[in-house]
């Protein structure tokens, strides 16, 4: 599962991309392009001459698609999902280094975005994992994958806290404060400012990478019912399209608030009445 | 019989290094006996481990009660009287009541009930105190090696002070050989003793400086440290009194909850004073005035350790009371909201105070909870923490030095001004939040633990937004230091070998325990579970397996500098379409020259101290009073 994953991830989270492209632009009345463009478009950022502001970026560029894709084959694989999650952590924390690193004013903003948006969603993505411990008694993504519990039924507040923070993470608006894909909204390029070309590139694939493990986490959710998880994260993969689309960029103190009241919310209620419906034994 | 040899040697050896120190006046003579007992003491720390492996708890009856109980007395008296000296010729009266009720606690002590004592061993050793004394042993003598170089640049830089180093490495050295004694100790009244003297030394190193922010900062923690010896003080005589003299610490952490709940609760207190949790904070980010070496000392290898050390001795008497829980709670809040504090501080020493008191916090949260999997945590924290927070801080010291500054963003591109440094405090970063280092496999092991326990899904929400918040000021600190500015010259020059070879080993070390914390697991925390709860915790093995993976790519990846370089086309940051100078200068408004300077993010608004900190003091006390007086109440009616 793991090499399949490395191989096959950036063809469908590319293919997603696409096709959010293509029914945005419907969404906005565009006919929009084909749905195999952002191929196109990374194939291109590699035909590109690799311009940098210094070389270690480049560093930071190749260390994160390289953990991103760890991350990724660990999920895939059925290891444990809170190192998954902590492996996910060290590779957001190197594309921040690389927008640091560059030393430029436009990145810097964006850098420290991307931290306030991973101090944003990082208490609710460790609560994801300990709500799947305590509907499913493993953190093992295998068993969690094959469990015959309705997990979502167990523990809907923290579905619903997590598709909250998906937001964030799939850095869709109104949420996507550290970077966006819509050019109207954007202080120039947040986080990717400086990054161009081949380095670019790999960060695009970095994303596609990324959107795959975010997708897998939510078939956590319904890993009793296939069939059901796979209609399920289609169907909250368009919502997510349509919120993108319907929102405006808030302010990054909103992000962060409304990201920490609803795990604090949903946390403290879900953990609450699983823990007390168990008679007081975890 | 060697096994107490060694004990004694290594509380002694260090006491006799001090007094020739104190005489040495010349700088060759005083380096030769600092890196002759440092590598004294470290070979003997790591004979101990082998020597006492697999022999489980070791008690020690050869030396005599009587006698030492007596010099230690008197030394406590002397130690009194020096203190009440101090507090009435500075007008310190709050110090001056305090000593003086702790004295007559113990004078009262000495005369009524030291006769009824009835002890078999005064020292022992197991698990636990050989870990400590490793941590006491190796980090604390390398942070003694690292001061050669850095007091003598000190005070090469600060004429106006006075040179009093003979003094300073006299006390440094006190500092170790009370931390051995108090980590050795089964006696309750000789833990005392050690403990009242690790006060004393942190005292009269913070006020080293002798200026008046030093001198108040030290009164700070002097008062507060003496609070939690009354404590103290309350819990021998408690025993004294209702615990038919029992006074070893084998004894107490396994007679049960109903004579040891109280002691363990007043002893609880002390160890949250020591440990600068809320509300006792203020003493450790006080103590930020002291040469940098002390704080190092303090922050990893001992004092504020002590404080969790007897916590997590007393563990299987709090597991499962309230009494354990509301002192696991003080422990959880202090995590979150020192770990907010951190946010907004620019101070590169604050930053690490306030993320001591913060891991301290998560040490206290797991052995208040008491169960096997949370002192599995909080001994994996206590050993983590030691190796990375000291690197920090020496390489802070160091850094400081040459920038003559200790704010963060100073630091910016420090990477091209000092490399090797900078890689040393990146090591330092990481292995304060990253995967797969060591202080993430023990906050991974604090979840799995607080997952298991009683009303643990609390603990566990608290963890999660304070990790969130941890990350946020670890990453920007590590952020501005690899920043790579153009307009910067390499100043890093000769930094002293003493500095360096104590940064090499420290960053080295934190390699080394990383990949051989299944070894450490196994062998030492293991038994130590095994004998005191019956029971063990251990990652999987598949989980060590990938983490050694990631360890291995992680160093793989500087390598990549070694790779043949393409020729890359080198352009400027992106300014808005300004003229920029390669030193990142540009033309304002008006046609004036404006430099580019980046700041971090400090949510002054949200995390400010004054802000978070009244409401830390104020919920943190409320809790300690509630816990202490259900204690007494429940020992009361029992």
């Amino acid at each position: 599962m793991a090499i399949v994953f490395i191989l096959v991830a950036p063809v469908i989270g590319g293919l997603v991309a696409g096709i959010d492209r293509k029914i945005t632009a419907h969404m906005q009345g565009r006919v929009g392009p084909s749905i195999f463009q952002p191929f196109y478009d990374v194939g291109k950022l590699f035909e590109k001459e690799n311009a940098v502001v210094n070389e270690t970026q480049i560093f930071y560029a190749v260390c994160y698609i390289i953990f991103m894709a760890f991350t990724g084959a660990l999920f895939f694989a059925g290891g444990d999902l809170l190192l998954v999650i902590f492996a996910l952590t060290l590779a957001q924390v190197f594309l921040v280094l690389g927008a640091f690193a560059a030393n430029s004013p436009y990145s810097y903003i964006g850098a420290e975005r991307e931290l306030l948006q991973i101090m944003a969603y990082e208490p609710m993505v460790i609560l994801t994992a300990v709500g799947m411990f305590v509907a499913t008694r493993s953190f093992n993504v295998s068993e969690i994958a094959t469990t015959t519990i309705p997990v979502v039924l167990l523990i809907p507040g923290i579905f619903l806290g997590f598709l909250y923070t998906l937001t964030i993470k799939l850095r869709k608006s109104p949420f996507d404060i550290s970077t966006s894909h819509h050019a109207h909204q954007e202080i120039v390029k947040g986080v990717t400012t400086e990054f161009s070309g081949p380095s670019l590139g790999l960060i695009e694939i970095t994303h596609w990478y990324e959107t795959v493990l975010l997708l897998g986490l939510l078939y956590l959710f319904f890993g009793w019912n296939p069939l059901l998880a796979v209609v399920a994260i289609v169907v909250l993969y368009l919502i997510e399209i349509l919120i993108d689309n319907t929102n405006a960029r808030v302010r990054w103190q909103f992000a962060v608030k409304s990201a920490w009241l609803v795990a604090l919310i949903v946390g403290v209620i879900n953990l609450a009445i699983l823990y007390f419906l168990s008679g007081g034994v975890p | 019989m060697q096994i107490a040899q060694l004990l004694i040697f290594l509380i002694l050896f260090p006491l006799i290094a001090a007094f020739f120190l104190l005489i040495a006046k010349k700088d060759t003579e005083r380096e030769w006996i600092v890196k002759l007992s440092a590598l004294a003491i470290g070979i003997v720390s790591v004979y101990l481990l082998i020597t006492t492996y697999d022999k489980g708890t070791l008690l020690i009856s050869a030396i005599p009660a009587e006698p030492t109980g007596l010099v230690m007395f008197i030394l406590e008296m002397i130690i009194a009287v020096y203190i009440l000296y101090l507090g009435i010729t500075y007008r310190r009266w709050l110090v001056v009541g305090l000593i003086l009720v702790q004295s007559v606690m113990m004078l009262y002590f000495e005369l009524v009930y030291s006769h009824s004592v009835h002890i078999q061993a005064n020292l022992f050793s197991d698990e636990l105190s050989v870990i400590m004394a490793l941590i006491i042993g190796i980090i604390g003598s390398l942070i003694c090696v690292y001061s050669l170089g850095y007091m003598k640049f000190f005070h090469e830089h600060h004429p106006e002070m006075p040179d009093k180093r003979p003094w300073f490495f006299g006390i440094l050295f006190l500092f170790l050989s009370a931390m051995f004694g108090l980590v050795f100790s089964n006696n309750i009244i000789w833990v005392y003793f050690f403990w009242e003297v690790t006060t004393l030394c942190s005292f009269l190193l913070i006020g080293y400086t002798k200026t008046d922010e030093a001198t108040n900062n030290a009164f700070l923690a002097l008062w507060m440290n003496l609070l939690g010896g009354i404590a103290f003080a309350g819990a021998i005589i408690w025993l004294a009194m209702f615990g038919n003299g029992m006074m070893g610490l084998d004894a107490l952490t396994t007679s049960g909850k109903v004579i040891a709940l109280v002691p363990a609760a007043l002893i609880g207190f002390a160890g949250l004073t020591k440990a600068a949790q809320l509300p006792f904070s203020a003493w450790l980010v006080g103590a930020m005035v002291a040469p940098t070496p002390v704080s190092a000392l303090l922050h990893s290898s001992t004092m504020v350790k002590a404080g969790v050390y007897i916590l997590v001795r007393f563990a299987p008497v709090f597991d499962a009371t309230v009494t354990g829980y509301l002192i696991a709670m003080v422990g959880a809040l202090t995590f979150l909201i020192a770990s907010g504090i951190a946010i907004s501080q620019s101070n590169a020493k604050r930053v690490l105070a306030y993320s001591t008191i913060a891991n301290l916090g998560l040490i206290v949260a797991c052995a208040g909870i008491g169960t096997y999997e949370a002192i599995w945590a909080a001994i994996l924290l206590i050993v983590f923490h030691a190796i990375a927070k000291s690197l920090l801080f020496l390489a802070t010291g160091t850094v400081e030095h040459r920038i003559k500054s200790r704010e963060i963003d100073d630091m910016n591109g420090l990477i091209v001004r000092m490399p090797k440094i900078a890689a040393m405090m990146v090591i330092g970063i990481a292995g304060m939040f990253l995967l797969p280092f060591g202080m993430l496999i023990s906050k991974w092991a604090a979840i799995r633990a607080f997952i298991d326990a009683p009303y643990g899904f609390l603990f566990i929400i608290i963890l999660a937004f304070g990790s969130a918040m941890t990350l946020f000021f670890w990453a920007k600190w590590m952020g501005k230091i690899i920043t790579v500015t153009t307009d910067s010259q390499n100043i890093e020059g000769e930094v002293d070998k003493s500095e360096w070879a104590a940064l090499l080993c420290l960053a080295g070390l934190s390699f080394i325990t990383t990949l051989l914390f299944p070894m450490l697991s196994i062998h030492l925390l293991e038994p130590f579970l095994m004998a005191n709860y019956g029971n063990v915790a251990r990652l999987s093995q598949d989980n060590i397996i990938i983490m050694i993976l990631m360890l291995f790519l992680l160093m793989l990846m500087p390598l990549s500098i070694l790779l043949p370089k393409h020729k890359h086309r080198h352009l400027a940051p992106y300014m808005g379409g300004r003229t920029t100078t390669s030193d990142m200068r540009f033309s304002g408004s008006l046609g004036v020259q404006k430099k580019t300077v980046l700041s971090n993010y400090y949510l002054q608004d949200w995390f400010g101290e004054k802000r978070l900190k009244s409401w830390g003091i104020w919920l943190c006390s409320a809790i300690i009073c509630i816990m202490v007086l259900s204690a007494v109440l429940k020992g009361v009616i029992l």
